[in-house]
């Protein structure tokens, strides 16, 4: 048992330090380093742009999207490979926040299911960031419950016509391609009629709308589609075989190890060491240490359980399920943890503006962008049913519109 | 990187579980916690017999001489079968505690025996409520002969001999602490059962009265040495608690797996799956926070003491979570004698005590990372 890279991972280490050391935007690395959830803008500079030189410089040496093929804008690199990678990035990976979509789904579902003169188009400049993907599956009727959305693909020819709306698009706003969930059969079982396709979102009728979140920022958008139009060739996989599709996409998803979930401890260990309470130093106060101890072990369990996984990894094994753990325990945490730092300021936690709020309103940022952590990319309670069914062995639930047709499900609760 | 235990390590696992679930199964324990026997002596030299008691236990004195790491392992096992023997007592405390700070003829005369199955030691620390903290000791040393009460003592009913920690000094500092070696079957020692919450791991309380003991380690050094020895312990314990939790998470899966109400198996209800998911949860994150304990205990790195604390409290955690939701998944049934749920949940909340409480070891957690914070 030990933390030591074997030779060949050691030299991969170097090469990746010395060439991060000579090239990363240096002038930002304190600011990236201190960036938290809610909180990650760069006070002199447009975080998009920062992002995007720093993407293509890295594709231009052949450090972008690692694991790819090399033919696709990859490096041909083993998973350990990408791990030690973004050990290495460190706070620069804060940077890939915009190209995380494009090339933890889109681009793995393009390389599983396009066909392959789309995929030496298209996946280079998406691994440049050059050119920026989104991932188009939720909709007002269909977020846990995917499989129930109603956005429709009718065949016109040899192009299909696309009608209905997508909703918490992330990065709609600024994203070239995306890749799209329809509905092609509602007449069979929900699960049954669907199909996916890659699209333009230049197209015409592709109207984006950003959604104002409860934290009052705008990640997310509406993305509404009138009467677009796709081409055949640009079907991934098979006509009603969409669901099958988006698996590998939520595959990917969910396999992406090591870039470590955010949990809010290294912040409030920090603030709770320089913090003078009525009585003295927080940190010598029996209470404030009893919950400061059970955070640190959720953030340490969490950081050995990737390290257990990498060292998977490192074996040339598939880690195992135990991953899925990471984002229900961390979504819950950042926002209790907010929610005590506030407290341990008293009164003054309600203030949240940079200039007047502690630590410039750190905190306060974290509580209020923390309830879309426990709801993005799964919510706590699918991640439990995932963890239940596909860790534990047990069954699924039972599912009263499993062989209904789509169009007589009930669409309505109180009527 | 390789944070993880080796191919034989693993094997000495299958092996440990393999030997336990024939020579341990829920009924050898049910033995003891009815009373037909204070411990399993059959089960004891067993492991004495596949050299489980002295895995850590260097050749020269008896043992297998393999390391901590192997230790850890046999600690989950021994953790998951819930074995009725004196093992955390006599191989986490008295051995390490011999093997820290022992003489040579010490060495000699107690590792063998310990390895062989000849001796139960423990460690008389605690003399009734309270931490671990040299303030708590008030049992008196003088010369060789000791004078004070100690309770509760781990397995000290059955135990041959004591690991003591005795007052030798009154500054107010850790310095005031020694340690002594008793052998509990010579004189001055009067010895009286305690009815605990975990029957299938004895308490005691030990009466010394002129009792005749040597120095184990030097004069004034024990409370170091006591330090030492939990935070192994700790790591140890903590192995034997994610067992535990493991296999309490494991019947409640069953459990929900094969009982039918309202028509279908009640762990298609996602009140009960989300019940098991959180057990889930709860022990992956203990199995990885005792996994970076097994490292540092492995390694004598300068990170022990916050590895272990972290371990302590997570597989604390863990076991307690684990045990009383395994309860909660088997309904009814959960809260019968005739039902296991009960004796892990006994154990779990016994482990939860028995090195200093959550609370001390929160505590201690916090003083540690902030120790190290400030170097």
């Amino acid at each position: 048992m030990n933390f030591d890279d074997t030779p060949q991972e050691a030299a991969f280490r170097a090469e990746a330090r010395a060439w991060i050391a000579a090239n990363a935007p240096k002038q930002y690395e304190e600011e990236l380093r201190k960036s938290s959830l809610g909180r990650t803008q760069l006070k002199n500079a447009n975080i998009l742009e920062v992002a995007r030189a720093w993407q293509k410089k890295k594709a231009d040496a052949g450090w972008a999207c690692l694991h790819w093929p090399k033919e696709y804008g990859g490096r041909g690199a083993s998973p350990i490979e990408r791990v030690i990678w973004q050990q290495e990035e460190g706070p620069y990976g804060r940077l890939s926040a915009m190209f995380i979509i494009g090339h933890g789904m889109c681009g793995p579902t393009m390389m599983a299911f396009a066909r392959e003169e789309h995929k030496r188009h298209y996946l280079p400049p998406l691994a440049s960031g050059e050119k920026i993907w989104c991932q188009l599956f939720s909709e007002p009727a269909g977020g846990s419950d995917v499989a129930g959305l109603r956005t429709r693909a009718e065949k016109k020819g040899d192009d299909w016509i696309i009608n209905g709306q997508k909703i918490w698009t992330s990065g709609a706003h600024y994203s070239d391609y995306g890749i799209l969930l329809t509905r092609t059969d509602p007449a069979v079982p929900k699960h049954k009629g669907l199909t996916m396709f890659f699209l333009d979102m230049k197209s015409p009728g592709v109207e984006v709308r950003p959604i104002k979140q409860a934290s009052g920022q705008s990640d997310f958008n509406e993305v509404y589609f009138t009467d677009i139009r796709i081409p055949d060739h640009q079907r991934l996989g098979e006509v009603n075989d969409g669901w099958n599709v988006s698996l590998t996409t939520l595959m990917n998803e969910r396999m992406s190890i090591g870039a470590g979930v955010a949990t809010g401890f290294p912040e409030l260990f920090e603030f709770c060491n320089n913090l003078m309470l009525e009585d003295g130093p927080a940190i010598e106060d029996r209470s404030v240490r009893s919950r400061l101890a059970n955070y640190a072990v959720k953030a340490s369990g969490l950081k050995y359980t990737s390290m257990r996984a990498i060292s998977a990894l490192s074996k040339g094994e598939r880690p195992g399920p135990e991953n899925s753990i990471g984002k229900l325990v961390a979504g819950s945490m950042i926002q209790e943890v907010a929610m005590y730092a506030l407290d341990l300021q008293g009164a003054a936690g309600v203030v949240s503006g940079p200039e007047d709020a502690e630590l410039a309103g750190k905190f306060q940022a974290m509580l209020l962008r923390a309830p879309g952590t426990r709801v993005e990319g799964g919510t706590d309670e699918i991640m439990r049913n995932i963890i239940a069914e596909r860790v534990l062995g047990l069954p699924g639930d039972i599912r009263v519109d499993k062989d209904v047709p789509f169009n007589q499900i009930p669409t309505k609760g109180r009527s | 990187m390789n944070f993880d235990f080796s191919d034989e390590q693993k094997q000495m696992r299958d092996e440990a579980r393999k030997f336990l679930s024939e020579q341990c199964p829920p009924k050898a324990v049910r033995a003891v916690l009815d009373g037909e026997a204070a411990y399993d002596k059959d089960l004891w030299k067993g492991l004495a017999e596949m050299g489980f008691l002295g895995v850590a236990i260097p050749e020269q004195f008896g043992g297998a001489g393999a390391g901590h790491l192997e230790l850890c392992v046999i600690a989950e096992e021994m953790g998951r079968a819930l074995a009725p023997v004196p093992f955390s007592s006599t191989v986490y405390l008295a051995a390490e505690a011999l093997m820290l700070a022992g003489s040579d003829a010490q060495k000699r005369k107690w590792l063998p025996k310990i390895a062989a199955g000849e001796a139960i030691g423990t460690l008389a620390l605690f003399e009734g409520k309270g931490n671990p903290s040299p303030k708590v000791i008030k049992l008196t040393a003088s010369g060789d002969s000791l004078n004070g009460t100690k309770k509760p003592v781990p397995d000290g009913a059955i135990a041959d001999f004591a690991v003591v920690a005795a007052r030798t000094g009154s500054t107010g500092r850790d310095a005031d602490i020694s340690l002594f070696l008793v052998d509990l079957k010579g004189g001055g020692v009067e010895v009286k059962e305690l009815t605990n919450i975990d029957p299938t791991r004895g308490q005691a309380e030990i009466i010394f009265s002129n009792a005749r003991a040597e120095p184990l380690g030097a004069t004034g050094e024990g409370w170091g040495i006591i330090s030492q020895v939990l935070d192994r312990a700790a790591v140890l314990l903590a192995f034997e608690q994610v067992g535990g939790a493991d296999r309490a998470l494991e019947m409640g899966r069953d459990y929900a797996l094969d009982r039918i109400a309202f028509g279908r198996p009640i762990g298609s209800f996602q009140a009960v799956k989300h019940i098991l998911a959180d057990m889930y949860v709860s022990a992956t994150l203990a199995r990885s926070n005792c996994y970076y304990g097994a490292w540092a205990l492995s390694t004598n790195a300068a990170e022990l003491p916050e590895a272990a604390a972290a371990a302590r409290i997570s597989a604390t955690q863990a076991f307690q979570h684990c045990a009383k939701n395994n309860i909660q998944v088997h309904g009814g049934m959960g809260f019968t004698w005739e039902f296991d749920c009960h004796m892990y949940y006994r154990r779990a909340n016994a482990t939860a005590l028995g090195l200093g409480s959550l609370s001390y070891w929160e505590d201690a957690l916090i003083d540690r990372m902030r120790k190290k914070n400030a170097a």
